[in-house]
Order: structure tokens, then sequence, then C-alpha cells
């Protein structure tokens, strides 16, 4: 009896489900909402997602659709084809290698925040580091950065090792992630004994991680945003650019500890 | 060669995981299969776990089980010395619980299909339970259980999330075959990708066809006799 009333519940289930997607997949085209979607740099997630809120707020019937990666891996998705319509980047380098290959809009490309490197450590951590030079320490095992290939805070940090003369002693210590937020998050517990972020990921972990010292000798660190050519929604990729810039989504990326462009 | 490292670790740790998770899935499925006992059915089902949930999520317990803070991970640091994050001994320990369901599955199936009579009949006739079982049930669930480890390391060798969660994405070090194809992807490299990807497939049909090969032969000589 038991068992039937499973089966006859399983069946209702598997019967009904196409029915569902079904009618949210008519649903969606029914309405007039329209969606934008941004691909950014990692180090962007929680500030993004807040300017994402307040831009929604602002323009009834436009949704914001998030994707966030490396910024390298996320340019390697538009190249491909990704039906992206606006593209952030943590660097720009990357942000240059889309436009070489005519993947921008280049007329809306603007820098839109500025933000510090640091070298950080789990929160519990004896360990004394004031700066690069002392994570040639016997003590320090590991250390963890974005890989400089897709990664725009693994290349800043490959750019301060390379010039202290350090990067080719500690290259056996590298804990290479695909992401600033993996190393991130790798420091937070303790799976390596320092790492390179930027310090807006610094902040968003305060409660795990301590900075130990500000990592200098890179280029300046300032964050471009463009739209992507063939977006079809050119009119509000523009409008969000321009909310980046202007005095709200400012108030909203420095409450996030970024600087200005 | 940048191709032939990726390759060797990758054929070193699924030939490891293997090994591992078929020790250890022969041995449970052995036990499930013979004994009664409250719970089998759920025990079971929580062996299979691995074999449904997504690899991230076995991943997170790995870390958080085997991680510097976590509570084996730690045990093994204090006391032995040794963490096993970004490190190849750990990508083999993400794709032996990965593909632990796929011979525990085989295995349970087999050594229930084997005739009980038979069992029976050799301990009537005074074998011990380890004669029983190594001169009995496992020449008669052999084939399903060497099938099922030919899954698992098909299934270990395309390992993935969990590799990349406890392991991590080290070139020259934990950087198996699927992570590179994922990196060379990542950083825009095709032609690299393109090679691993040809070498990948190609390794996949030919340990597929060689392991067809021996569990076709390992038939028919049972069928001879």
């Amino acid at each position: 009896m038991k068992s039937s009333l499973l089966k006859r519940g399983l069946v209702i289930v598997m019967v009904s489900l196409p029915v569902f997607a079904l009618n949210s997949v008519t649903h969606k085209s029914a309405c007039a909402q329209q969606e934008l979607l941004v691909s950014a740099a990692a180090s962007l997630t929680n500030a993004f997602k807040d300017v994402g809120k307040q831009f929604e707020a602002a323009n009834p019937g436009v949704k914001v659709v998030f994707n966030f990666a490396s910024s390298g891996a996320l340019m390697q998705q538009i190249d491909k084809g990704a039906p992206v319509d606006v593209f952030a980047s943590a660097d720009q380098k990357t942000m240059d290698q889309a436009g070489e290959k005519r993947l921008l809009l280049v007329e809306t490309r603007k820098d839109f925040v500025s933000n510090g490197l640091v070298l950080v450590v789990p929160k519990g951590s004896k360990l004394v580091i004031k700066g690069v030079k002392d994570l040639l320490g016997a003590k320090i095992a590991r250390i963890a950065m974005g890989n400089p290939e897709t990664v725009p805070a693994g290349r800043y940090s490959q750019e301060v090792l390379t010039k202290a003369g350090l990067w080719e002693a500690l290259k056996p210590k590298y804990i290479l992630a695909e992401t600033v937020r993996q190393t991130l998050d790798y420091v937070a517990r303790g799976e390596v004994d320092a790492g390179f972020v930027f310090s807006t990921d610094a902040i968003v972990a305060k409660e795990r991680v301590r900075v130990a010292a500000k990592a200098e000798g890179h280029q300046p660190i300032r964050y471009p945003v463009a739209a992507i050519r063939g977006t079809k929604k050119l009119e509000i990729s523009q409008k969000f650019i321009d909310y980046l810039l202007g005095s709200e989504g400012q108030a909203i990326l420095a409450r996030h500890g970024f600087g200005k462009p | 060669m940048i191709v032939f490292q990726p390759l060797l670790l990758t054929l070193k740790v699924a030939s490891l995981a293997t090994l591992f998770s078929f020790l250890a899935g022969v041995a449970l499925a052995w036990f499930i299969a013979h004994f009664r006992f409250p719970g089998k059915e759920w025990m079971d089902a929580i062996l299979t776990l691995p074999l449904v949930l997504p690899p991230t999520v076995l991943g997170y317990y790995l870390i958080v089980l085997l991680g510097r803070r976590g509570w084996l991970g730690q045990f093994l640091l204090n006391n032995l010395g040794i963490s096993l994050m970004f490190t190849w001994q750990g990508a083999v320990i993400a794709s032996a619980v990965v593909s632990f369901p796929l011979i525990f599955k085989s295995a349970r199936a087999s050594f229930e299909s084997v005739d009980q009579n038979l069992e029976k009949a050799a301990r009537t006739l005074g074998s011990s339970e380890l004669a029983v079982f190594l001169r009995v049930s496992l020449p008669l669930a052999w084939r399903g259980m060497l099938a099922g480890a030919m899954l698992a390391f098909a299934r270990a060798m395309g390992e993935f999330g969990a590799t990349l969660m406890i392991a991590g994405n080290l070139p020259g070090k934990t950087q198996t075959l699927s992570l590179a194809v994922y990196s060379a992807v990542q950083a825009g490299n095709d032609a690299l990708a393109t090679t691993l990807v040809l070498i990948t497939s190609i390794v996949c049909v030919l340990v597929l066809v060689s392991s067809g090969k021996v569990l076709k032969s390992s038939y028919t000589k049972e069928v001879d006799r």
C-alpha cells in the first residue's frame, strides 16, 4: 500500500515536471522584463550584487544577471560568443586584449574604480610578515595567488614579486588559484600561510584574514568596464555603465572599499 | 613535454584511486551482500551518495574533513606532519571517493547474484568463511567487479570538481588532464586544449577497448571450464 502510494506520487511528479518547465518558459517570454548579462571580475562579487539590486530598483523591468569569474576566463567566454552585454575587468590588460579581439564597443569603455593589492595571512597566524621579502622564510611553505595567466590579482602579484627579485626563488611555494576569491578562501581556511588579494577582498573576509603588508611595485590597479559588441541591449548596458560612474554607484562601490577610478 | 606530465599524473592518480576504491568497494559490498542488519539499505544509500552528489559537494566535504583545520586533516598534520591539500595524494582521495560507488554497486550486485547454494555447499564440505569467499564467491563475482573497476577507472580519469577543490590546479604537481584542459581553455590556449582533448579521448578509448578485451577473455575462460 505504502509503496503504491509512493509510486503514484512519483508518476505525478514526473508527468507534471515538463509542464512546469514549459510554463516557466512561456511565462518568461510573455513578460516584458529585460535581462542584462554582466560578466564581472570575481573581486567585484559583493559590490556588484549591491549595485545590481539598486540598479534594478531604479530601472523597473530590468533584471541584472551576473557572471563572476576571473577576468581572463570571462574574456575567453566572450571571445567564444557568450551573449554578454557588459564586461567589467579587474585590470587594463584583459580589457585591452578584448579590445584587440574587437569584442568591445570601444566608445563605452570607462575606468570605474581603483583598488590595491595586499598580502594577507590567516587570522590566527603567528608568522611575522612585514613585507614580501619575509616570504622567503622557511616557515612559509605555501603562498597563494591567482594564476597570472587568467587572474589579474595574480598578474599584479607576479609583478610585485618579480620587481622584488623574488619570483623565481619563491616558485616552489606557489599555490595558483582560479580566481582571487579562491586565493582568499585558501588563506581564510588556513590552507596556505599567506596570499595575495585585493584590499577589497581582505575587507570581505576581515573576520578570518589579517592584512600583513601592502604589496607594492605593481601598475596602478584600475578596473575598466565596457559594453560588448553585439549586445542587443545597448541602451540598458550604457545605463548600467553610467550608473557605476554616477554618484549612487560610486557610493556603493566606496562602501565596499573601492577607490575612485 | 607539457602534455605528458598531466597524462602520466592522470594515469597514476586514476590507477591508485581505482585500487583503493576497489579494495574498499569489494569489502563493503561483500559485507552488505552477506549480512542482514537494520539500516542496511540506508548504509547502501550513503555509500552510493558520491555517485549522486555534485563533485563540488564532495570536494567541500573533503576540504572540511582533510583541510589543515579539518578534524582529520588537523590530526594528520599534528601527528604525522602531512597535509593532503594541494598534493597529488589528495587528488587520489578525491578520485577514489568519486569512483567508489561504481565498484561498490557492481560488486554488490555480483555478490548477490552468486548462487547461494554453491556457497552453502562449500560450507557443508568444510570450507571456512574465508575459503568460501576466496574460492567460491569471489571467482563467481569477479567479472562484475572487474566491469565496475573499469568504470571507476574511467570516472577517476575524468574527475574534475572534487580534485580541483582539494588538490588545486598546480601545473606539474596536481594538474591532471581534465584540469589542464580547463586551464588551457580559460587562458585561450586553444592549440594546447585541442592536443590535450585528443590525447584524453585516445587514452580513454584505449582503456575501454582493452578492458573490454580483458572482460571478454575472462568470460570465455569461464565458459570453457
